[in-house]
């Protein structure tokens, strides 16, 4: 008997489904929601909640003196403390007219880049844990962090929440073996990156769920403020160390890595690209620090005594490249020791504008990967 | 918390010399109490700043798999432990509490960082809530801001010492009937509703001291 | 780069009479103007400042202040900063959304912490509290339930 092919079946209409991921979820980086409607697997509307971390950073920074805020800023975007330090300190600066000598400049410099590294090898060691690649990837990550962690503890005496910047200087001048420490693992770390390119920059799987996955436009990105590594893999060699000139980043050479598709694999290999810029930065910032005071008298004035330290009238936006895009402080002065008005415009949550427009037409777990390449610190969206 | 070590109604000198000849003599509580201790699967569940601390102890440099609770479970009903890790503000607290009811008896709470404790740095918030034991009851309290990994561990064996304290006829989740639900707050106004929970917490009373 | 005497003289020409004001290196655009102004400084060739980079809401207790960072891609300059002002019991003012995408979460902050009721945005909901919550907690009049000690102490 001769077989014929059935009729193929029309396609069923099925129910949008509604599924809400998070807050307490394994790949969603902290207490992130996404109320999603599915059309199968298909997602045709995301919208992002947040809110579950909002710790009210804001209103306690204008009941406490300038300097009291510092050790609040380490927990914004708690994997970077320094960086974020920085931005704080640097707009303080700006508000107060502070000089900072030159020996703390390359001191910042310095820890900056080297948060910059912790930074993006745990982003790559998380998003691969989101595309399945269950803690190894992280296993890999951590350890490298838990080098330059000891780093840090010996200079401000805390592995995470480091609140190692004063206004016009540094808390204190690095041990005798930090230089010596830190040139160790700028050695090492190129190996380090070559061994985790190996196993990731031409691997098929990875290659397979990212590219063309998530795929920003330059023009999106720009109207929406996107900012970081994020903006840098659509096309747009949008850098603030580079068009700021802020601290003494002018001084180094190095070159702003940009992407070509906007897709989830730029912004994996942009970032990798930026370690390595980071590297040629910290290569060039221990060769050359100076010796010299690391924080200056009037700076060391006010951190003795921060009640006394009362910045003129007005107000101030300051802003730094941060690992995860641009980190501002919005700072009102009324001429008393507290902040009148303190607003930090956190990158990643600018960043999730976005999110929506990625992630539409593609799959459910394509969500999971595209919200990991946008790297976000629910510290720092919900303050 | 009251850690009494176990007093196991077996003589020792009997216990070891028995274990000499290859025999093993142990009562059910202890075998009960070791099984539970040495596999305590933990929630995946970070909240703050503390959650990469937790992660770093579950990495290879602390390692907490070498006390059996390195394999952290996404979903709360295969859970033992729920390592509270960072700030709970009041947007968050229902679905702790939500979390806490769904895991199975005999559950454990550990407070990882001075915001879970007690609000911490940020106690002075509007949207903080001041102490993730207003609501469920907690059985470390770990302080630091935020803990180091090592103290991680040694919250974990404190726990494991209070299990290893349990005694079937007293402790409550060896009866019959135990289930323990601990009533959802809810959204009001200005806050939460109610503040917290008569049951486990009373307010004024110190928070005893654990680590 | 354009200092902010020549931006606001350039809008003072292009808006005769519409009562911008200088402020420090802010420029201040009344509410009214707003939503033409800030098309002028985003299509205008001359500025074409494309990227806003921050939006933020200050409560002065006579008015309330919303101040944007505004940044040009193409030209590389920037930052020019905008402040506009409403009326603290009425707070109304034009979102601008529509013109840059950026300000879509930032308004909505805006509006849940500082309470400025931003016209014509798509999505006008709290962000960050719960939807049932009554109070704006960044005005400086706020009392929290909890609160332990007077506002404005230490």
């Amino acid at each position: 008997m001769e077989h014929t092919l059935s009729e193929p079946t029309p396609t069923l209409d099925t129910q949008m489904l509604e599924v809400n991921l998070g807050p307490q979820h394994p790949s969603t980086h902290g207490v992130f929601r996404m109320n999603v409607t599915l059309d199968g697997e298909t997602i045709v509307k995301l919208k992002p909640v947040m809110g579950y971390l909002h710790r009210n950073h804001e209103k306690l920074a204008e009941n406490m003196t300038w300097l009291a805020s510092m050790p609040f800023t380490d927990r914004l975007d708690y994997i970077c403390s320094m960086t974020n330090n920085f931005a704080y300190a640097l707009a303080v600066e700006k508000l107060a007219g502070l000089e900072v000598p030159e020996r703390a400049q390359y001191i910042r410099v310095i820890v900056a880049e080297l948060t910059r590294l912790v930074n993006h090898t745990l982003l790559i060691g998380f998003l691969l844990n989101d595309l399945g690649a269950f803690f190894t990837p992280i296993l890999y990550a951590f350890r490298e962090r838990e080098k330059i962690l000891d780093l840090f503890e010996t200079i401000s005496g805390s592995r995470m929440m480091c609140n190692f910047f004063r206004f016009g200087g540094v808390k204190q001048d690095v041990t005798e073996d930090f230089i010596p420490r830190a040139k160790d693992i700028i050695q090492r770390y190129p190996k380090f990156l070559d061994e985790f390119e190996q196993l990731l920059t031409t691997n098929e799987i990875l290659m397979a769920r990212c590219q063309n996955v998530g795929i920003l436009s330059k023009e999106l990105a720009v109207a929406s403020g996107i900012s970081g590594p994020m903006l840098r893999a659509t096309g747009v060699p949008y850098d603030i160390r580079k068009v700021d000139h802020y601290s003494i980043y002018d001084r180094f050479a190095f070159r702003v890595p940009i992407g070509a598709m906007g897709d989830v694999y730029d912004r994996y290999f942009v970032r990798i690209l930026e370690m390595r810029e980071s590297i040629k930065i910290l290569e060039q910032a221990v060769r050359e620090i100076p010796e010299g005071d690391f924080l200056s008298a009037k700076g060391a004035a006010g951190a003795k005594a921060p009640r006394t330290f009362k910045p003129p009238k007005g107000d101030v936006y300051g802003r730094i490249e941060a690992p995860k895009g641009e980190l501002g402080f919005y700072l009102v002065s009324d001429g008393s020791p507290k902040p009148y008005r303190y607003h930090v415009r956190p990158p990643s949550f600018i960043n999730l504008t976005v999110l929506e427009d990625m992630t539409l037409g593609h799959k459910v777990a394509d969500a999971v990967a595209i919200l990991g390449s946008i790297d976000i610190v629910l510290g720092e969206v919900d303050r | 918390m009251e850690t009494a070590a176990n007093t196991s109604e077996i003589d020792q000198g009997l216990k070891s010399e028995l274990q000499k000849k290859g025999i093993v003599v142990t009562a059910i509580q202890d075998l009960y109490n070791w099984g539970r201790r040495s596999s305590i699967w933990p929630l995946q569940f970070g909240l703050a700043c503390c959650a990469i601390e937790m992660i770093a102890t579950a990495c290879a440099r602390y390692d907490m798999d070498r006390f059996g609770a390195g394999l952290f479970r996404a979903s709360p009903r295969q859970a033992d432990l729920m390592i509270v890790a960072g700030t709970v503000t009041k947007k968050m607290a229902p679905q702790v509490v939500r979390l806490y009811n769904q895991m199975p008896e005999p559950k454990y709470c550990i407070t990882m960082g001075a915001c879970s404790i007690s609000g911490g740095p940020f106690k002075d918030g509007y949207n903080v809530l001041r102490g993730i034991d207003r609501y469920i009851p907690v059985d470390v309290h770990l302080p630091g801001c935020p803990p180091r990994p090592e103290a991680l561990l040694h919250g974990l064996m404190k726990l494991q010492e209070k299990i290893d304290s349990q005694v079937i006829e007293k402790t409550e989740w060896y009866q019959k009937g135990l289930k323990r639900e601990f009533p959802v707050p809810e959204f009001g106004p200005n806050g939460l509703n109610p503040p917290y929970n008569p049951e486990v917490f009373t307010p004024g009373q110190q928070r005893p001291i654990t680590v | 780069m354009k200092s902010p005497e020549d931006i606001y003289h350039d809008l003072e020409a292009k808006f005769p009479g519409a009562g911008i004001t200088r402020e420090g290196n802010a420029i201040v655009v009344p509410k009214e103007k707003w939503a033409e102004t800030a098309v002028f400084l985003k299509e205008n060739p001359e500025y074409a400042l494309d990227y806003l980079s921050c939006v933020t809401g200050v409560d002065y207790k006579e008015y309330l202040e919303c101040v944007y960072h505004l940044y040009s891609l193409q030209k590389k300059t920037g930052l020019v900063t905008i402040k506009v002002r409403t009326d603290r019991q009425k707070s109304e003012l034009p979102s601008v959304t529509p013109i840059w995408r950026s300000a879509e979460f930032q308004e909505r902050e805006a509006y849940d912490l500082v309470g400025i009721h931003f016209q014509g945005h798509p999505d006008l909901r709290r962000i960050l509290m719960w939807d049932g919550f009554q109070h704006h907690p960044l005005r400086k009049d706020y009392v929290q339930e909890n609160q332990d000690r007077p506002p404005g102490e230490f």
